[in-house]
């Protein structure tokens, strides 16, 4: 049945002209389609949010660089931290929540197809605003700029005085556009999950992947809002004239830093979930065992989600809260260390006695475990007020955040990737070419990374554009630039791998890792209605119940 | 891997999740919420800490009347959505029209005060915090009434053409879900800006 119609399909595509494929593209509403371009337009500006990486580390490879102006540096640590996030991290984990939830829940689409498709181009739209500040950003008189107050743009940064010209409304209203689309496939997440789950398929018996996006979801309604909230405010000081953050006019400039951050770290949360489901579906299907302590799993996960919005402050031990904000900030942040220590040691216990297969998304799931461990330490660390103090806007806090960013976040993804790819494409990635990269990956993350913590400690500062000789800073800043250099020729094999693969890779099969979920009984690429008759489950791994008819999950659940 | 092509069995009977438009509607106020929270927070973290006049207890009355319409206003949807429920679709139209006219009002006397306050208090957003934070969170909570007549109208104009019945009550209830949620604003927003922040 599913081969026919995918026969079909192929036959259609051959004589259609390439407008009329753009034209089907662009006013798609299917979720795959959608969440393809979400993942394309992520893997797009993953290359830009990147080069400006690298922009930045050249600049800081050697004591009086020179490489780029101080302006010019600003602009890049600014750009790379918004693109990173708004138009990398997330566009990319709501593809693969696009692409995978309908699918794995028995569902045919979306709830709200055309509000996805809205969402989507929304998204596009604020990343087309935000680079095109580079053109605009000084309004007519022609020359070029870009926002330069950071990725968090404290205030009085933002204010008329320090940044004239219209960069940083480019920025606010980039990030109001995405936000807005953030929020509608938040959404259509939720909605999807609640209302359009095939029969049986109890909240109970669901795939951890769509758990973990419901709470991600939840999370994205409330944290991401007052982001939306706060840029609506800073455009009604800009232009009206209003005061909420005018020092001058008995404004507080710590105010806009709580309503940042009470974005800005459940926003970590918002991204790292997405990446435990990826983690929860991988890990078992290489290890040959169902997951361990699934009802605990759904509880950590549950208990992240709320905690995680009450750790907020922890981002402003330095700017003089008094002691009792302190202590509370700094507990609730060694709490949220609980629940996931709980699901770090459920994937162990799910790995322990497994029958353990060494294919690359097993190696990129290996690789999160160990590094997300590490990332999640020095968080422990700079989540103790006292700690901070010392450290806070030194490179250590860079090196932290980028540990948990790149080494669990980008790690999971990538372990993604090769997962779902042939899913998504129906041809598997190369094994050859995905285990060098991983390991030119891994080498080139912890020469940049885990040296990175050293200056910091040593006393580098964040966000400056040079520093003296003769501090120690010099051969650890070189190293660091040159594991830059090693990620980038690691992404650049990944790149090759996807596009080789896309023409050459060997057909996958509707099942190529002999998985459990329900994703894998369709055919790769899935046919447009998903399933020609919608599934009945009766337990968490309907297609071993499926594959076992003799021993069915259903008998012990 | 072997193929495995349409191995589930058709769908049985017994399965009904909630309706996803009733959903969708709950998560959009759940995040509406967390904006009117914020505006909330930041009016009250500035109330009374204006440099300069004038302050709310010197230009502020309290708006009793149009209140009364927005809040009553969710009692005729309410009773309105239901009369659709049971096919009464000319009782409907009355009180959905109803449900227009009262919010209408309502914006005429947020329009009213706005006028008053700007023109003979010589109150603005820029005037002070006070004109600030009072201008944005009643103007949002104005926009978002705005927002809500607008979306009544057009089930308005399709029902005065006969296209609104029975079968389309769930969705007319999301929509009703919403104007109480616009409703239950105003009480938060009424009790900050008239009762506390005096």
């Amino acid at each position: 049945m599913s081969s026919d119609v995918m026969a079909i399909q192929s036959a259609d595509a051959a004589r259609r002209s390439w407008t009329e494929v753009l034209h089907e593209w662009v006013t798609t509403v299917d979720h795959k389609r959608l969440g393809v371009l979400y993942i394309l337009f992520a893997l797009f500006f993953l290359v830009i949010g990147g080069i400006e990486a690298t922009i930045i580390r050249i600049q800081l490879m050697r004591p009086h660089n020179d490489f780029v102006s101080p302006q010019v540096f600003n602009r890049m640590f600014t750009m790379h931290g918004t693109t990173m996030i708004f138009f990398v991290a997330m566009p990319i984990l709501f593809g693969f929540a696009n692409y995978l939830v309908p699918l794995m829940i028995g569902a045919r689409d979306m709830a709200f197809p055309r509000l996805n498709a809205f969402s989507f181009w929304l998204s596009a739209f604020g990343a087309f605003l935000l680079y095109f500040s580079l053109l605009g950003g000084s309004g007519l008189y022609g020359a070029g700029n870009a926002p330069d107050v950071g990725w968090w743009a404290y205030a009085p940064l933002t204010s008329r005085a320090f940044s004239p010209g219209h960069s940083s409304d480019y920025w606010t209203i980039a990030l109001l556009a995405s936000g807005f689309g953030s929020i509608g496939t938040a959404i259509n997440i939720i909605a999807t999950i609640i209302s359009m789950r095939c029969p049986g398929m109890k909240l109970s018996r669901m795939p951890l992947l769509a758990w973990l996006n419901l709470v991600m979801s939840g999370m994205v309604l409330l944290a991401i809002t007052p982001l939306s909230a706060a840029q609506l405010m800073l455009l009604v000081d800009r232009y009206l004239g209003g005061h909420f953050f005018d020092t001058q006019a008995g404004g507080s400039a710590s105010l806009w830093m709580h309503f940042f951050w009470i974005f800005g770290h459940p926003e970590v949360y918002i991204l790292i979930l997405p990446c435990f489901a990826f983690m929860s579906e991988i890990i078992p299907v290489f290890s040959r065992k169902p997951i361990f302590g699934y009802p605990v799993m759904v509880g950590a996960s549950v208990c992240i989600g709320f905690v995680s919005m009450s750790v907020w402050a922890h981002h402003m031990f330095t700017v003089g809260m008094n002691s009792y904000a302190n202590s509370f900030f700094t507990i609730t942040t060694l709490a949220v260390g609980v629940p996931t220590g709980i699901k770090i040691f459920n994937w162990i216990g799910t790995i322990w006695g497994g029958k353990i297969d060494f294919k690359v998304p097993m190696l990129f799931s290996i690789g999160f475990l160990i590094q997300f461990l590490i990332a999640g330490l020095t968080g422990v660390m700079l989540g103790s007020a006292a700690f901070a103090s010392q450290l806070s806007l030194s490179y250590f806090v860079v090196a932290h955040f980028h540990y948990v960013i790149v080494g669990g976040i980008l790690f999971a993804l990538f372990g993604a990737f090769y997962y779902w790819y042939p899913k998504i494409t129906g041809r598997m990635l190369n094994e050859s070419l995905g285990k060098l990269h991983f390991w030119l990956f891994v080498i080139g993350f912890h020469l940049t990374f885990d040296l990175m913590h050293i200056p910091g400690l040593l006393g580098m500062p964040r966000r400056i554009y040079t520093y003296e000789p003769g501090r120690g800073w010099e051969t650890l800043n070189l190293l660091v630039t040159i594991g830059t250099f090693v990620q980038g020729i690691a992404t650049l094999v990944f790149v090759a791998n996807l596009v080789i693969s896309y023409f050459k890779g060997a057909k996958a099969g509707n099942d190529p890792w002999d998985a459990w979920t329900l994703e894998w009984s369709v055919s790769s690429p899935p046919p447009a209605y998903n399933f020609a008759s919608i599934p009945v489950v009766a337990s968490r791994r309907p297609l071993w119940d499926l594959k076992h008819p003799e021993d069915p999950d259903s008998r012990y659940e | 891997m072997s193929a495995i092509t349409t191995p589930f069995s058709e769908t049985s009977s017994a399965w009904t999740l909630p309706y996803r438009g009733k959903v969708g509607m709950a998560c959009l106020i759940i995040a509406e919420s967390a904006i009117f929270t914020i505006f909330v927070v930041a009016y009250l973290f500035y109330a009374g800490k204006s440099l300069t006049g004038p302050t709310p207890r010197e230009v502020l009355e309290t708006p009793i009347f149009f209140t009364v319409c927005l809040l009553s206003s969710s009692l005729t949807i309410h009773f309105a959505s239901k009369l659709l429920e049971r096919g009464k679709r000319g009782a409907f139209l009355g009180l959905w029209f109803l449900t227009i006219v009262l919010g209408g009002l309502f914006l005429v006397g947020t329009g009213q005060e706005w006028h008053r306050l700007i023109y003979e208090k010589g109150l603005t957003i820029s005037t002070n915090l006070f004109g600030t934070t009072y201008y944005s969170l009643v103007g949002l909570h104005a926009f978002h009434v705005t927002a809500g007549l607008i979306m009544l109208s057009i089930v308005l104009f399709f029902g005065l053409a006969g296209r609104v019945g029975p079968e389309e009550s769930a969705r007319v209830d999301v929509l009703s879900l919403y104007w109480h949620f616009v409703d239950a604003v105003w009480v938060v927003v009424f009790t900050v800006v008239y009762v506390l922040g005096r």
